[in-house]
């Protein structure tokens, strides 16, 4: 069974790395939750974020998190990723498939995954 | 909706924007129904805005001007022969005891009735959205149940926050568990 001494073992690792995690972050992965949102499936591909942002050891320099409704609510669930210095990227109609390739492609490998991006 | 979960996670989302500083989520379930109720002490509504909350034309969001969560939530209740039940105090009126409790009812043996569905994962995506709102949750089914409080982790973890990545693991493999073992 998961016990308390657990998370007190994830303390003393995550102490030392508390300080490091601030003021870093570079890139901004922000998943739209409205009821729009959440309708269309985006709490899976909030958690899938999550999940392999984490995986993946990015977790240093992405932060996710999570807004209301984006205004594109037919084109739910909604992405957006935000990086210094560059245009805002909106992935749209995502699935935990989807985020996987973001991931690996855009978020470890700094090219945008195009075909899933919205089209002016 | 396709689960009731999702409607759940919609619902404390509202706490959430609400300013909510505690939010409790509890479940009661039995073989023929299940209940559950979200209660927060955010910034409450008036009582003339409580009285247009389940009208799917009355919003605060500003994107466009219709809100669906809590007119989804009564359908989905009421296609089963249960209902809603809202309670708000303004913290125009009571600068203390303000707040909102919404209750859904459901029948569970009938073709409408939408399963609970990844209740976890709900859990989750609002600790992650959310890592320093007070937490409670409690589901009674099948005389066991599974709770949660996240004032109880955050006095292991100390300064490290309840949205860091193994802490959110270690959450859902917690909550997992204590399903996995609830009796029948």
């Amino acid at each position: 069974m998961k016990s308390l001494a657990e998370l007190a073992a994830i303390r003393e690792k995550m102490q030392s790395k508390v300080i490091l995690r601030e003021g870093s972050g570079d890139i901004r992965v922000v998943v739209g939750m409205a009821t729009c949102g959440i309708a269309a499936g985006a709490r899976p591909v909030l958690n899938r974020f999550v999940e392999e942002v984490s995986a993946a050891g990015l977790s240093d320099k992405v932060t996710v998190t999570q807004t209301g409704c984006i205004g594109i609510c037919e084109y739910e669930p909604v992405v957006e990723v935000f990086e210094a210095g560059k245009d805002k990227v909106t992935y749209v109609k995502m699935t935990p498939e989807k985020v996987s390739e973001v991931v690996e492609k855009h978020l470890k490998g700094g090219s945008v995954v195009s075909d899933y991006v919205i089209k002016g | 909706m396709k689960e009731l979960s999702l409607n759940i996670l919609d619902i404390a989302m509202n706490s959430v924007r609400a300013g909510a500083k505690n939010v409790g989520i509890k479940i009661d379930e039995t073989d023929k129904s299940l209940v559950f109720t979200v209660s927060d002490d955010g910034k409450g509504m008036s009582e003339e805005f409580l009285k247009r909350a389940s009208d799917p034309f009355c919003t605060t969001r500003t994107t466009r001007n219709v809100g669906m969560g809590l007119p989804l939530l009564k359908l989905a209740a009421q296609q089963t022969g249960g209902d809603t039940e809202i309670k708000s105090i303004s913290e125009d009126d009571d600068r203390v005891n303000h707040g909102t409790v919404i209750k859904a009812f459901f029948y569970k043996n009938t073709v409408d009735f939408t399963p609970l569905g990844d209740i976890v994962s709900t859990l989750v995506t609002l600790i992650q959205g959310s890592p320093d709102i007070h937490w409670t949750f409690n589901h009674k089914k099948g005389g066991g149940d599974v709770s949660l409080d996240t004032n109880a982790l955050k006095n292991v973890l100390g300064d490290v926050p309840l949205d860091t990545p193994d802490v959110l693991v270690w959450i859902k493999e917690y909550l997992t568990e204590q399903y996995d073992s609830l009796p029948g």
